[in-house]
């Protein structure tokens, strides 16, 4: 009966590591990240049509990206800054109209969505060179909104460890089309000098969980 | 106070055991408790837990199985938490912007927080819309940046749950129109005749604004009659200025000119109208630094130990007729003349002629301060003396009252209550305050206003005296309100809302304005009424009002100084300075250091707050002296009845060190029965032993043993250090002969007996980290300075770490097992004698060690060092294995072993700091050195490209403190005052010997006592 004992030691074993093995990549799997997701939404807005089609900034409607944690929702009225000229009828857009009309926000639901121990904070990470794109994927490709990357926190870290592969210069911080150079890393050297990132800081507890 | 006996049978303590233990010990030797003198094995056995229960269960076989079990369970429902996939969450923006707000970024208000009617100013911080904390306001006269800690916890007074929510009348919901028509109904037929039939009961009021109104309703009502009534009343001193100078005055000192004060039961640094601004000038004259060694001199006498006698240079113990007897006998040694035949007081001390010496040496320069509580004939000796030394206006000023109608408010309320009996009140508007709780008990005020035909009260929470009237109308908060009030010194302040009413309440404002005619006018409109033709604001009004507002004060309204002549001899009567029996006992009633009056009851934040010196969370308790306690023959916890007249309640006894023979003090605020959940059944009812006439000591007290006990959560042996050189201290001479004194109780390394090499300790090698000892790569490095001799235990700084870090209230029953939460607690520990001890404070938060023993013992490293020195706690990856805790030698680590954070109160989430997460069950939290703020700063000096300047980032603990005793900032910066406070020859660390380098440090205390006082 050796054998059974044998075989339910090892099987054992293997049984845990397999049970932790599914649970540590759960987290992985887009259906929990959400990622590639468009969520439901009061108005089907596109940010392809703003960005590429209109040739809209990021800042145009993000107002606080550069100076505060969060890069801001724009209020109703800057949609209806356009939007009281052109297409003025359209039904898609009534919700807009009732909520400028009635005084009530719109509701919208978050894509980028960190949990509450997370804080992330914008305004920093546009002051030292990383794209909108870096973390948000190609927003002027979307037709609706949905995440790109998981934001779990081995996605953060990836950067965090090594920002000189994502760093950029901060006049390209907004510019959805910016292809890195091949020589990404020494750019990336440089700009880290230049902008005087704190590398060693970056993987510190309390940069993100306060 | 529900009576739970304890069903624990604790070894009652041997008083006389303590005194031989004492007496044994050798040196100066610091203690916490009569049960550490005692050593009793209850004692060694809660020091030694790491918890006091239920932390060691895994030693017992069953609760090991158990223990087995609940960890499978748990590790798996752990795993499936980790599945969970995030809730959807909402984005709800500004249909049209508001200008100024950036999203994320917080706004600050400069408003003014009046306590007992008088304001000092505050600095709200507003998240999108939402007041989350108070800071002092730099600018004003009465705060210079510090607050006190019940001015912190105003903002939980905001958002308790508890509060009212709706008009009701007769219980039943109402309307504010409906009640202002059957208000006006019943009124109007008073107009004409009968208007003293009206009346009006107010608290304290020193609202310009409120006075005009009221003197505009009085045209209306000529006969009207305004009461005012409030227990923290300044009664006494009022009528003692009467005394001395036949009119009433304002008095308020300047302790920066003082180097000599007499304190005669006064507690002015942390209690009472201005004591924000003493305490801080009184720390500054008290600071040692490199070119300064003249310390000012502390001389205070009082019944019962306050934080401001706490850091007395002398104190003394008395009773009442003893410190009235004191001052008559200094009194007359300054050549004042009083009618009095008092006794002389007995100097068995020595302490008489030296402090005359002393005071009179420092004529011009010295204080005489009494206690808002002391008799009139104190109050009118204090003057006399201060005239005598010649410190009126030098550190004494008088000007005219700061209230609207200064008024003797025992009298007031005595008045209302005779005419309500007679029947002679149709109308009684109470307006703030709450009469049926606290108005000295023979006046049974519930009873008498049982005769009024119209009762409406306009109150916060619906409370006891609610409950007799026929409306209620829900007060907008402080922070909900326009309005205007007065500072210490007089100066106009101003108060503007935060936040719309969150129960859409009505000010006072609002209710007058709705009699006079006035109705719906909008609060700010009245106000500025108010100041359209005063001369700060005469040319261009709106651009005046709008600097006044941004100030939160109009500049340079201090009421001008007025010139008084004494009367001589002084009329102080025959009834001062009595000598009580043998065997006789005194009540003295006080108001809570905390609670006050009672208005802060329903307050988590203060309720659990330590009581300073006594140490005592949720409950108020029968305080006496050790030697009374042996006399009567009680201990601890044993609950005595005490009856004055036909009125009687229970209270616990508990002993303290320093409290004056044959006197038993009781504070007021507690024994609520409707102030909330929070509040309700806290300790017992003080009043019903209060007299008018007599609210603050009695000679006719019985007091009765029974057989019951009572547990009381006093965390005064909580996270015990042990006695290791904690507190350093010397006198001013000493030090001036050994200025390393500190050092000779540094520890040297031995390691079996043989001295070690530091440098062979250290976990950071040249090899691995580059250098020998932690070294910042940012040119920042965090630490913190404590000065012990600011410190006078307050609690301020508690109470702000508590609604800067969110920190939960655990309720009495967690404070009992030693689970409170607080971040950064006070230790206090005595020395010397039992009767009369020395006090001694040392606030303690994370020691942020540079080899940190909590981080070695993580086995998920939840706790690890940041570049910049921080110990790190990470919530979210604490698994609460508690070992972190059980490693720290200085037990700053807590733990949430239960849901205290409330998840589910709404109005609780709108106070919380967004910056800081708000923790769950199962995980530890400590003090991160505010870490949200560094980074604030951080991220705004790397936006700038400008270094982080010193004073830049202030901790909630240090921004708060009146004294000033906190200092923090960066290590590498020479001439930072942080690196300034540590190059100080007093500046020590604890538990050094340990190796941990704490970051931070103590500067020593170094008293100043007069060298010809030998005991």
């Amino acid at each position: 009966m050796n054998w059974v004992a044998n075989v339910s030691i090892v099987g054992g074993g293997l049984t845990v590591a397999a049970v932790l093995g599914v649970l540590l990549n759960v987290n992985r799997l887009d259906y929990v990240s959400h990622v590639g997701i468009p969520k439901d939404q009061p108005v089907p807005f596109s940010h392809k049509h703003h960005v590429t089609g209109m040739g809209i900034d990021c800042r145009y409607c993000h107002t606080s990206v550069e100076s505060s944690a969060f890069a801001g929702i724009p209020p109703t009225e800057t949609c209806m800054s356009c939007h009281s000229m052109i297409w003025t009828e359209a039904p898609l857009l009534e919700p807009v109209r009732a909520s400028y009309r009635d005084n009530v926000s719109l509701q919208w639901t978050r894509v980028h969505d960190l949990p509450d121990f997370v804080y992330f904070k914008h305004d920093i990470h546009v002051n030292k060179g990383i794209g909108c794109e870096s973390c948000h994927g190609p927003v002027d490709q979307m037709p609706l909104m949905y995440k790109e990357n998981t934001l779990n926190m081995e996605w953060c870290l990836d950067c965090h460890r090594a920002p000189e592969n994502h760093i950029r210069p901060r006049e390209e911080v907004f510019n959805m089309q910016y292809t890195p150079p091949a020589d990404q890393e020494s750019l990336g050297r440089k700009l880290i000098t230049e902008y005087g990132v704190q590398t060693s800081q970056l993987r510190d507890c309390s940069v993100c969980h306060l | 106070m529900t009576e739970q006996v304890s069903t624990i049978s604790r070894k009652h303590l041997e008083l006389s055991e303590i005194r031989a233990s004492l007496s044994k010990r050798k040196g100066r030797d610091y203690w916490r408790s009569l049960d550490e003198l005692a050593a009793t094995e209850e004692f060694e056995e809660m020091l030694h837990r790491e918890f006091p229960e239920r932390a060691s269960e895994l030693v017992d076989p069953v609760s090991r199985r158990n223990f087995l079990k609940v960890m499978g369970a748990s590790l798996a429902f752990g795993g499936l938490t980790n599945c969970t996939i995030q809730p959807e969450e909402k984005i709800v923006p500004w249909v049209r912007a508001p200008e100024n707000i950036i999203p994320g970024k917080p706004l600050f208000y400069a408003t003014t927080s009046p306590v007992g009617g008088v304001g000092s100013g505050i600095l709200v911080e507003s998240h999108m819309g939402r007041p989350t904390k108070i800071e002092g306001n730099p600018d004003h006269p009465a705060s210079l940046g510090g607050t006190d800690s019940v001015t912190q916890a105003v903002i939980l007074e905001l958002y308790d749950p508890d509060r009212a929510q709706a008009v009701t009348n007769a219980g039943r919901i109402g309307t504010w129109n409906n009640f202002v028509q059957n208000l006006n109904d019943t009124i109007e037929p008073l107009r004409a005749n009968g208007s003293e039939r009206f009346r009006i009961l107010t608290e304290t009021v020193t609202s310009p604004t409120l006075g005009r109104q009221l003197a505009a309703l009085r045209q209306q009502f000529p006969a009207m009659k305004w009461h005012q009534y409030e227990p923290t009343n300044r009664d006494q001193s009022r009528s003692g200025a009467l005394l001395a100078y036949g009119e009433s005055v304002n008095t308020y000192y300047d302790f920066a000119k003082a180097k000599v004060v007499l304190s005669l039961d006064a507690d002015f640094a942390a209690t009472g109208p201005g004591s924000t601004r003493y305490a801080k000038d009184f720390a500054a004259g008290r600071r040692v630094r490199e070119n300064s060694k003249d310390l000012n001199r502390l001389y205070a006498v009082e019944t019962n130990p306050s934080p401001t006698g706490s850091i007395a240079d002398h104190r003394l113990p008395l009773d009442t007729g003893g410190i009235e007897r004191f001052a008559l006998t200094v009194a007359e040694k300054l050549g004042i003349r009083t009618d009095s035949n008092a006794a002389v007081f007995e100097d068995t001390a020595g302490w008489i002629p030296a402090l005359v010496r002393d005071l009179k040496k420092n004529s011009g320069a010295s204080l005489v301060v009494a206690g808002q509580q002391q008799s009139p004939a104190i109050h009118a000796l204090a003057h006399a003396m201060n005239e005598a030394l010649g410190n009126v206006g030098q550190t004494v000023h008088y000007t005219e009252p700061i209230e609207v109608d200064s008024i003797d408010q025992g009298s007031s309320i005595r008045d209302l209550v005779t005419d309500m009996n007679a029947g002679q009140v149709d109308v009684l508007l109470i307006v703030g305050g709450n009469p049926v709780y606290d108005t000295p008990g023979d006046l049974d005020f519930k009873s008498a206003l049982d005769n009024v035909k119209f009762r409406a009260q306009l109150s916060l929470t619906a409370d006891e005296t609610s409950l007799s009237c026929h409306w209620h109308i829900p007060q907008t908060h402080l922070l909900e309100t326009w309005s205007d009030c007065r500072a210490y010194d007089g100066t106009i302040s101003l108060i503007q809302p935060l936040i719309k009413p969150l129960y859409g309440g009505k000010s006072v404002h609002d209710l007058i304005a709705a009699l006079t005619g006035e109705g719906g006018k909008p609060g700010l409109d009245i106000v500025k009424e108010t100041w359209k033709d005063h001369p700060e604001f005469s040319n261009d009004f709106e651009n005046a009002w709008q600097t006044a507002l941004h100030n939160g004060f109009v500049s340079n309204t201090r009421l001008p100084d007025k010139r008084m002549r004494i009367r001589q001899p002084l009329q102080t009567g025959n009834t001062v300075g009595a000598v009580l029996d043998e065997e006789e006992l005194e009540l003295v009633i006080r108001p809570d250091a905390l609670l006050g009056g009672g208005r802060f009851s329903n307050n988590g934040w203060l309720q659990e707050t330590p009581t300073p010196v006594t140490l005592l969370t949720w409950d108020n308790a029968a305080l006496v002296s050790y030697a009374t306690a042996e006399q009567l023959g009680v201990q601890n916890g044993q609950i005595v009845e005490m009856s004055r007249d036909d009125r009687s309640i229970r209270a616990p006894i508990w002993i303290v060190p320093g409290q004056a023979d044959q006197t038993v003090t009781v504070h007021l605020g507690y024994g609520r029965t409707h102030a909330g959940r929070v509040g309700n059944d806290a300790g017992f009812d003080a009043y019903p032993l209060s007299a008018s006439g007599a609210m603050w000591n009695s000679r006719d007290v019985e007091l009765n043993k029974t057989f019951d006990q009572y547990e009381l959560a006093c965390t005064q042996d909580h996270h015990g250090m042990e006695d290791r050189h904690l507190v350093r201290h010397a006198n001013v001479d000493h030090y001036q002969k050994h200025p390393h004194f500190v050092k000779d109780h540094d520890p040297s390394f031995q390691i079996h007996g043989q001295d070690v090499d530091k440098d062979k300790l250290n976990l950071y090698t040249e090899e691995v980290h580059g250098a020998k000892e932690f070294k910042s790569t940012t040119g920042n490095s965090w630490g913190m300075a404590i000065d012990l001799n600011a410190c006078m235990g307050c609690n301020a700084c508690s109470v702000a770490c508590q609604s800067e870090n969110n920190i939960p209230v655990v309720g009495k029953e967690q404070v009992l097992k030693g689970r409170e939460m607080s971040w950064i607690r006070i230790d206090r520990y005595f020395t010397d004698d039992v009767d009369d001890p020395d006090i001694y404070h040392q606030p303690v938060p994370c020691q942020q060690c540079e080899n940190a023993p909590c981080e070695l013992v993580c086995p998920v490293t939840a706790t690890a060092h940041s570049e910049e020195g921080l110990n790190d706690m990470i919530y979210n990856r604490c698994v609460g294995t508690r070992y972190c805790s059980n490693n720290c030698p200085y037990k700053v680590r807590r733990f949430n072993f239960l849901q205290y954070a409330d998840r589910d109160t709404p109005s609780l989430k709108l106070g919380r700091n967004p910056d800081v997460t708000v923790r769950s069950r199962g995980v530890m939290e400590k003090c991160t050195y505010c870490t949200q703020r560094i980074n604030a700063a951080r991220i705004e000096s790397k936006k700038s490209g400008d270094p982080i300047a010193d004073g830049e980032i202030k901790t909630a603990c240090q921004q708060a403190c009146p004294t000033q005793a906190i200092s923090f900032g960066n290590l590498e910066d020479p001439n930072s005052e942080v690196s300034q406070w540590k190059a100080s020859e007093l500046n020590y660390g604890i538990l050094t010997d340990l190796n941990t380098n704490p970051r931070t440090t103590y500067l020593a205390r170094v008293r100043n006592p007069n060298p010809e006082i030998t005991t």
